[in-house]
């Protein structure tokens, strides 16, 4: 085998897999010892356009508690046509459909390559997808426009059999019911009373008459495809279209001094409502376009008194957040029945001051849907970024996928304690489940509503084997990962991945465990562990557990990032950012704890270099990715060359070369990052330079500038550690809490 | 009313004696017989015609043969005077000392003529009797006369029929030539000929009469001869006072229908005499020609009769002397009645920034009643004696008569009636007001599709809302609209100008109703008129497969309050409602119709409206100025009397079309709705009575709301709503002042100016009670009276109510009696001559289907009735109580005056004749079996009666002149009344003349009631007894 670097990279390639360690500790105590858990970080959508889909449907473990699927782990007996799990050892039948199996006849499920697999149910009618657009209208006309013109264009995009609805919202809440021909319908609802869904039925006349449900008999059981709500695409489009040209600004009068009333709490909960009485546990986006805060009823998260200004972090620490609380609870209210029933919220926040997002990122979080942060409707982020939603791989179908569920089977030496990612827990009870909960615990089968091919989960296991019952040499254990989901062309499909590792004595092994450490993955899953602890509990706490259990890994960029630091950052950006994070695979997870940074001069090719303030250089240009953040600083000569205008003469091409460069770089990585990241074009003492200088690792500040020299880089004006600081802090306490 | 009622009532019980007249109250024992005059199945007498006739017939015939056996002279002679009386009497004989001047009754010897009339008085009397037989179908149980001892005299009196059985054979062979008299009636002067006297001899004869078997408790077979001669003749002499009508008893047998006071005599002098003529208000206390003749106004410092019209014109000066007589003191208040043409408009004056000037101290309006003093810098309040400053700008030397100079350019000083701009301290909230709006609120339920109904409005609205009410010469209205459509969800439409086609927005969440748009709810018609008809074009066809039959209420109702108050405006809900409202919302209605409750303490609750929800919304209504305007359609019950709360309420009307069709009752629907969206109308009313010192408004009737005990709200006041205001005593008031009235009304006129409407009155003051009588309005005060008793029907049971009924009307008789005629035998019955027919339409009032409880009226139709009542103005409740009776097969085709009426009764109908019949709210067309072919050719184009079809709804049009008077005449008729009404074809002995019967209100009531005959002579018993 070749490295352990390689090996990963490999087992990522294929499965989607990371994990944090690749040889495992054979035994509870020592597993405890290694400080990081057993962990892995999982893509369950990862892409392998190499692998096409089987047209049938796994073969399961019989016995009730296991229900493995059948993978190249299990040893078969081809004569006898037996099988016997690797999980639970049941010795299992195949199927009638396998008799033709032997040595040289495998399904493709037995073969070492395909230890991922993807099988197409059969069964069962095709889905619809359907998208909900819930549109805030109190926005000022340009920016409605504006989006108007994106909700149009995404008309386009859709499958012509994709269901379309439109909720709009302002004081009220407006259910458009579409298709109908000489005036345009829509049902009002008061945005001050929630409804719940049986109240919603009602109100919409979707309760069918007891008669006909009794009377038509099985047939009544199958979901109608469509309603007067929700209707394909290819029937509505010019309908819809029309519709959206004639949203107006929401016609109430908005006295002095006033907000606007946004009924956003229960245009959302109108949204769920419908489709959880229409399309249950099929594949939905609730696509919700705010611009800005909910104003009244439930959800509210601030007055309608200009005077009053949202909460900040101050406030909701002071507990000075009235509306904070019981937004938050509302929303998860909904989030959580959405999650039932397979539907994903996708809120894209447009405003210049805070929407809400921290009361309502539950929605995005439990089921999968994108939360989208930009200054207006009318900005590229935005317009890209709501585009980028509908990319479409090669064959055609969405990147996508609805309605999925996460199952983790383990051997039996090794339980799963939890997951962190955007997923709500199914209380699945089984064997395989540990009493020591990691995130999202206490369960084998997670709801993830909303996959995209980079989704990425956090999964943490706990190794149960006793010390004193050693695990026979050779022993391996073993993971499965199935994922069910609705495929963007209405299939149901299921995913399966397994994959094996080691068991090393730690006592006498150490060194090859210590080998198969992944220093990335571990990093980002105790980053995850630390941001979920961060929203689940109160500040100062986390960091001081994230201080004593990391003292030992490099943190010092995490601890200082937007995911565990509030300061600086509105409940709202932190939310978003803590959203990302917590969704995004390895590599971009890796770039936002800690930002690349590529300098560009004369001196050579462009280059990475230290994130430090040491890299800001009169004749330099930098290009920072910080994920959320693509930004081109120009050095002070540069930027002095630049407005003199060198670029434009012929014979200082050069020049105008060595400023191309980096914004070609960047124009690359804006067409391929979802989210669409925010472009700063800026220079020496620009004030978006700030957003360089606040990641950059203060090595020089206005303290110790002088001492350093002024020949190399910016101070930063900061009371922040720096890194070097940081670490001979940690040198100290290594040593002392060694001792 | 019942007779039942006054048999069954322990305070009643000698009314028995009396009541020889009403053959339904006395077959059983008094506490027996409660439904047994409707002929019910409880009935001991149940209604076999033949012997209930037999019965009838064989009592009357008794005392018949007994005043033509007995050929009187002085009964002749009275019959005689009695000609005068009804006839002349206003044309000025010189008053008798006792009588008030204006009676004109010559004290003849009332015996002249009796002779002569003696034998016309059998056929009469037959007459009646054969009018008994047909009016008297459910009339069960005999007429038994008692003896006053009232033990065991009636025994003897139950053998009586029997006997008497023998007789009826003759009665029907001079019943030929009677019918030959009534007919020349139909004549243009119906009490022409040998009829005109209405207080003749024979009424005499005959209350005697009934009066005297009780005295003489003889077998009536044997007796009646001799004792009834010893009982009228005493009578006789006396029965003369002079000036006041009279009537006296003479036996029950001999009633000569003629005899007794007729309303349209009365109708027809008062035409005569004030007719045509101008009326000028510059007199204290004058009183104003009837509200059914036709003169002219001319406003000279007091308001028009149109606008206020009293009980009576001169108030006693003290509370005792109102206490004794009873007379109840109102004024019936019409603030916005239309005016005529030939009348001056109201002026509106404008005061500036200062507005109209006021007493410090009572806040009255100035008023031609205010004394200017002190060289005119300071005027004396007329109300309260306060005394104020003049304001400089409003100063103003007096004249050598101490009346300002100016008095004649301020319609303030010189006029009953004018208007103030309002300034904004007058406006909600200190902004000028918005012009109104008014919002279509259609139920798009299956029975209205079904119906064609809402078909049917669209395409009316289109040209309707072309009519909408404007202000005074302004181009268009500013009054703006909105439409709604609704079952158990409501539908409001977005119809803004912008728009290519409007929006529906339905709103499910009735539970708490709100308005979901803003802009383009309430829009400017002709601006938005592309969208609205779209709209309209779409509303049926939207909704042309709907299979939803669930209908709310309360919501549609709220919606428009929250429409009106999210537009800052007042306006008017028209609701165009179908159904009983079952959906579940609030003022969710379930049936509670049960007619087991008629008659039985617990009436009531059918009438009261539920509280709650509706009694919420009455008050939000009236706060925010919005008027309900309700259209019901209903094929079965649906508690109008909740229902119908909010309206009348707020100002509004209810109409009722009964399992209504397009094609049939479309046109009615149609006028009434036209009339009703373009009719004058104020909104956001509230309205103040002030009065001079010494006594002051305490109560009043209306479609009204009241949050105090003084000021008046009201949504919105149309030109028919009329209410009513009584007035009591602090103190004594003073002849020489007399009694100031003055009513401001500020409002919102259609166009959005605030005003204040002011009507000023003055009346007389006086401590003689005869004075009183001779300015009593007979058509007012039963307009106080209706309003009374249907506002007392929510808390009482109707038989105490027409208990107080008939006391009153028997004390303020008796009061007259005991007070202002001159001594007269008890036997008398002396009325006022200002209340002579008061009798008639008190019976008519206890006869009305709110007041009888009959299971052949709906509870719906009943409680409708009440609902209108309480809004209706002296006009309305005039014809309504005594409806006009016009017989057309002798029109004359050219002239243009309407044929004479007739007086409201079976034997009025000839089998050869046409009538039209109205009474304000329906229209009957009455074809007589025989009528003559020639007529039915010229009105239907068909050659005969026979040929007829069997279901006729409306009258063609034809070229020929008997048709186009017919329908001059109908829509002169039409053009008076405030409801269009719907013209009904009853052919003679067809079932629906059933309906048409009701209305022949001097007849016995079909589902109760006695005659006007009957009445009267109970009355005159119950005055006997309180005079004794």
């Amino acid at each position: 085998m070749a490295t352990f670097q390689e090996f990963i990279q490999q087992n990522e390639d294929r499965d989607g897999v990371r994990f944090s360690w690749n040889v495992w500790p054979s035994s509870r105590l020592e597993a405890t010892r290694m400080v990081v858990p057993v962990a892995s970080l999982f893509t369950p959508l990862k892409e392998r356009p190499d692998l096409p889909p089987i047209q049938y449907e796994p073969v399961l473990c019989s016995r009730a508690t296991c229900r493995a699927v059948l993978n190249p782990l299990c040893q078969v007996d081809y004569r006898a046509k037996l099988w016997a799990c690797n999980f639970c050892y049941q010795r299992n039948q195949f199927p009638p459909t396998y008799a033709g199996i032997s040595e040289v006849n495998q399904p493709a499920e037995l073969l070492p390559q395909f230890s991922t697999i993807e099988y197409v149910v059969q069964r069962g009618p095709q889905m619809p997808l359907n998208f909900l657009y819930v549109v805030d209208t109190c926005m000022e006309d340009e920016d409605l426009q504006a989006l108007k013109e994106s909700l149009q264009m995404s008309l386009s995009l859709l499958p012509p059999t994709a269901l379309v609805g439109l909720i709009t919202f302002g004081r009220m809440v407006q259910v458009h019911e579409l298709g109908c021909e000489g005036i345009s319908k829509s049902y009002v609802f008061r945005g001050t009373k929630d409804l719940n869904a049986k109240q919603l039925q009602e109100m919409l006349g979707l309760t069918k008459p007891a008669g006909q449900q009794a009377g038509r008999g099985p047939q009544t059981t199958q979901v109608p495809l469509s309603n007067r709500f929700l209707q394909p695409v290819h029937k509505i489009d010019m309908n819809l279209t029309d519709l959206l040209g004639e949203l107006q600004r929401d016609p109430w009068p908005v006295p002095q001094g006033k907000r606007p009333l946004r009924s956003l709490g229960v245009a959302l909960s109108i949204a769920v409502g419908l489709l959880e009485c229409t399309f249950p546990n099929t594949g939905a986006r609730i696509m919700t376009f705010i611009g800005g805060p909910a104003t009244q009823g439930p959800g509210m998260v601030v007055g309608d008194e200009l005077k009053t200004p949202i909460r900040s972090w101050h406030d909701i620490e002071k507990d000075n957040a009235k509306f904070v609380k019981k937004a938050t609870k509302h929303y998860e209210a909904l989030a959580n029945r959405a999650a039932a029933n397979g539907h994903i919220i996708d809120i894209y926040a447009c405003a210049l001051d805070q929407t809400g997002l921290l009361e309502m990122k539950c929605c995005t979080n439990h089921t999968g849907g994108y939360m989208v942060m930009a200054d207006s409707f009318n900005t590229s982020l935005f317009k890209q970024t709501f585009q980028r939603v509908f990319t479409k791989d090669v064959q055609g179908a969405f990147k996508m996928a609805f309605a999925g569920t996460l199952e983790i089977k383990t051997s039996r030496e090794i339980k799963i304690s939890g997951a962190i990612g955007p997923c709500v827990s199914l209380n699945a009870k089984g064997p395989c489940v540990s009493e020591n909960e990691i995130g999202t615990g206490g369960t084998c089968q997670w709801k993830i509503c909303g996959l995209d091919p980079s989704t990425t989960l956090a999964l943490y296991f706990e190794v149960v084997n006793q010390h004193n019952a050693p695990i026979p040499q050779g022993g391996r254990g073993a993971v499965q990962y199935v994922t069910q989901y609705q495929h963007s062309s209405g299939q149901r499909r299921i995913r399966v991945t397994t994959i094996a590792r080691n068991w090393a004595d730690a006592q006498s092994q150490i060194q090859s465990i210590a080998a198969s450490f992944d220093q990335e993955a571990s990093a980002i899953l105790m980053a995850r562990l630390a941001v979920y602890r961060a929203e689940s509990e109160e500040g100062p706490d986390v960091l001081r557990w994230l201080d004593r259990q990391l003292i030992r890994l490099f943190m010092f960029h995490l601890r200082r990032s937007p995911f565990l630091q509030v300061f600086n950052n509105s409940p709202d950006e932190s939310s978003y950012y803590r959203h990302q994070f917590m969704r995004q695979d390895l590599t971009q997870s890796l770039i936002m704890i800690q930002p690349i940074l590529y300098a560009y001069s004369f001196n050579g090719p462009p280059e990475p270099v230290l994130l430090d303030s040491s890299s800001i250089l009169p004749d330099r240009i930098l290009l920072m990715d910080t994920f959320f953040q693509i930004l081109i600083y120009h050095g002070e000569t540069v930027s002095q060359w630049r407005k003199a205008g060198y670029q434009d003469m012929p014979e200082y091409e050069n020049f105008r070369h060595l400023l191309q460069a980096p914004v070609d770089d960047a124009q690359e990585i804006l067409h391929s990052r979802f989210p669409m990241p925010r472009y700063i074009d800026t220079e020496h003492g620009g004030s978006q330079a700030r957003f360089l200088l606040s990641k950059v690792n203060p090595s020089q500040t206005h303290n110790n500038m002088y001492s350093w020299g002024q020949e190399s880089g910016a101070p930063i004006l900061t009371d922040d550690v720096s890194l070097q600081v940081f670490m001979d802090h940690l040198k100290k306490l290594a040593v002392s809490s060694a001792a | 009313m019942s007779q039942q009622g006054y048999v069954a009532t322990p305070p009643y019980s000698q009314a028995q004696l009396g009541m020889g007249g009403h053959p339904g109250g006395f077959g059983g024992p008094p506490s027996q017989p409660v439904y047994g005059h409707y002929g019910g199945p409880p009935q001991p007498f149940p209604i076999p015609p033949g012997g209930t006739q037999h019965g009838i017939l064989g009592i009357h015939k008794g005392p018949v043969s007994a005043p033509s056996a007995m050929p009187q002279p002085p009964a002749s002679s009275h019959y005689g005077s009695s000609v005068q009386q009804n006839g002349s009497y206003t044309q000025g004989f010189p008053p008798p000392p006792a009588a008030s001047s204006s009676f004109g009754q010559v004290p003849q010897s009332p015996y002249q003529n009796i002779a002569p009339q003696a034998t016309p008085s059998t056929h009469q009397l037959t007459n009646q009797i054969s009018n008994m037989q047909i009016s008297g179908y459910g009339q069960g149980p005999m007429p038994t006369p008692q003896s006053p001892s009232r033990s065991a005299p009636q025994q003897p009196f139950h053998s009586a029929p029997p006997h008497l059985m023998a007789q009826t054979p003759t009665a029907p062979g001079p019943q030929s030539p009677s019918m030959g008299s009534p007919l020349p009636l139909g004549g243009p002067p119906p009490m022409g000929g040998m009829m005109p006297a209405p207080m003749g001899g024979p009424a005499f004869h005959q209350l005697q009469g009934q009066g005297t078997p009780q005295g003489y408790p003889q077998p009536p077979a044997a007796g009646p001869y001799g004792g009834q001669l010893a009982g009228p003749q005493p009578g006789f002499p006396g029965s003369f006072p002079g000036g006041a009508a009279q009537m006296a008893g003479p036996p029950q047998k001999k009633l000569d229908p003629d005899s007794i006071p007729s309303t349209t005599q009365v109708i027809e002098d008062d035409q005569a005499k004030r007719g045509g003529q101008i009326y000028a208000t510059n007199l204290r206390g004058q009183i104003p020609p009837l509200v059914t003749s036709n003169f002219t106004v001319q406003d000279q410092g007091n308001a028009s009769p149109r606008f206020m019209r009293c009980t009576t014109y001169t108030f006693p000066c003290t509370s005792d002397l109102a206490k004794q007589c009873q007379v109840p003191l109102g004024t019936v208040i019409k603030p916005f009645a239309t005016i005529p043409k030939n009348e001056t408009p109201l002026y509106v004056v404008n005061h500036g920034e200062t507005g109209p000037i006021r007493c410090n101290r009572c806040k009255a309006y100035m008023c031609p009643f205010m004394q200017f003093i002190d060289g005119g810098r300071r005027f004396q309040c007329a109300f309260c004696s306060c005394i104020n400053e003049v304001p400089v700008f409003y100063f103003q030397h007096l004249d050598h008569m101490g009346r300002r100079m100016d008095l004649y350019e301020r319609p303030e000083l010189s006029l009953g009636s004018y208007e103030f701009i309002a300034t904004l301290d007058y406006c909600k909230n200190n902004k000028p007001p918005n012009p109104p709006a008014y919002i279509f609120m259609i139920d798009v339920s299956y029975t209205n599709i079904k119906s064609g109904l809402v078909k049917l409005l669209c395409e009316e609205l289109k040209t309707l809302l072309e009519k909408l009410p404007r202000e005074e010469g302004v181009e268009s209205s500013a009054v703006r609209v909105g439409f709604v459509t609704y079952n158990k969800i409501l539908h409001f439409y977005n119809v803004k100008s912008a728009l290519a086609q409007p929006q529906m927005m339905v709103v499910s969440d009735v539970a708490e109703m709100f308005v979901p748009l803003q802009d383009g709810f309430l829009v400017n018609y002709q601006e938005s008129r592309a969208v609205i008809h779209n709209l309209l074009d779409q509303i049926p066809d939207m909704f042309a497969d709907t299979n939803e039959s669930e209908t709310v209420f309360a919501p549609i109702i709220q919606a428009g309050v929250e429409a009106f108050k999210a537009a800052e405006c007042s306006g008017k809900l028209f609701i165009f409602h179908s159904s009983i409202p079952t959906a579940e919302a609030p003022g969710k209605l379930k049936n509670r119709d049960d007619r087991k409750l008629f008659n039985t303490e617990k009436e009531k609750t059918l009438f009261q409206p539920l509280k709650g929800v509706y009694e919420q919304l009455c008050k939000d209504c009236v706060a925010q100025g919005c008027c309900v305007d309700l259209f019901l359609f209903p094929s079965q019950y649906l508690d109008l009397a909740t229902m119908g709360d909010v309206p009348t309420h707020t100002g509004g009307s209810v109409y009722k079309y009964s399992n209504f069709q397009a094609e049939v009752d479309g046109t009615h629907f149609l006028n009434d709705l036209r009339k009703d969206v373009e009719k004058p109308i104020g909104f956001d009313a509230i309205m103040r009575v002030r009065t001079s010192t010494g006594f002051r408004a305490t109560d009043f009737f209306g479609a009204i709301h009241m949050n105090n005990t003084t000021d008046v709200e009201m949504a919105a006041v149309d030109c028919d709503n009329a209410l009513t205001v009584e007035f009591k005593h602090d103190d004594t008031l003073n002849e020489e002042t007399g009694a100031f009235i003055q009513c401001a009304l500020l409002y919102t006129t259609v166009g959005g100016q605030r005003r204040l409407r002011v009507h000023n009155l003055s009346l007389n003051c006086s401590s003689q009670l005869s004075e009183l009588y001779k300015s009593c309005e007979t058509d007012t005060l039963i307009n106080f009276f209706a309003k009374s008793a249907y506002r007392a029907m929510l808390n009482q049971p109707l038989k105490n109510i027409r208990e107080i009924l008939v006391n009153q009307t028997a004390h303020m008789l008796a009061c007259y009696r005991k007070n202002c005629a001159s001594p007269s035998a008890a036997s008398q019955l002396i009325l006022p001559d200002a209340m002579k027919v008061f009798p008639v339409y008190m019976n008519s009032l206890m006869k009305t289907p709110a007041m009888v409880g009959s299971p052949e009226i709906s509870t719906d139709e009943r409680v409708l009735q009440r609902l209108c009542v309480m809004a209706m103005g002296v006009e309305e409740t005039q014809v309504l109580l005594y409806p006009c009776l016009i017989p057309l097969q002798n029109m004359d085709v050219s002239s243009s005056v309407l044929p004479g009426a007739v007086r409201c009764s079976e034997e009025r109908l000839s089998d050869n004749g046409m009538f039209l019949l109205e009474n304000g709210r329906l229209l009957f067309l009455w074809l007589g079996q025989a009528c003559p072919s020639e007529l039915i050719q010229s009105l239907f184009n068909v050659p005969s009666f026979a040929h007829l079809p069997e279901e006729l709804n409306s009258l063609p049009e034809l070229d020929n002149p008997q048709s186009k008077k017919v329908h001059a005449i109908i829509s002169a008729i039409s053009e008076r009344r405030t409801n269009r009404m719907k013209l009904l074809i009853v052919k003679q002995k067809d079932r629906p003349e059933i309906l048409f019967r009701q209305h022949l209100v001097e007849d016995k009531g079909l589902h109760g009631g006695a005659s006007y005959m009957d009445f009267l002579c109970y009355v005159h018993r119950e005055v006997r007894q309180l005079l004794t």
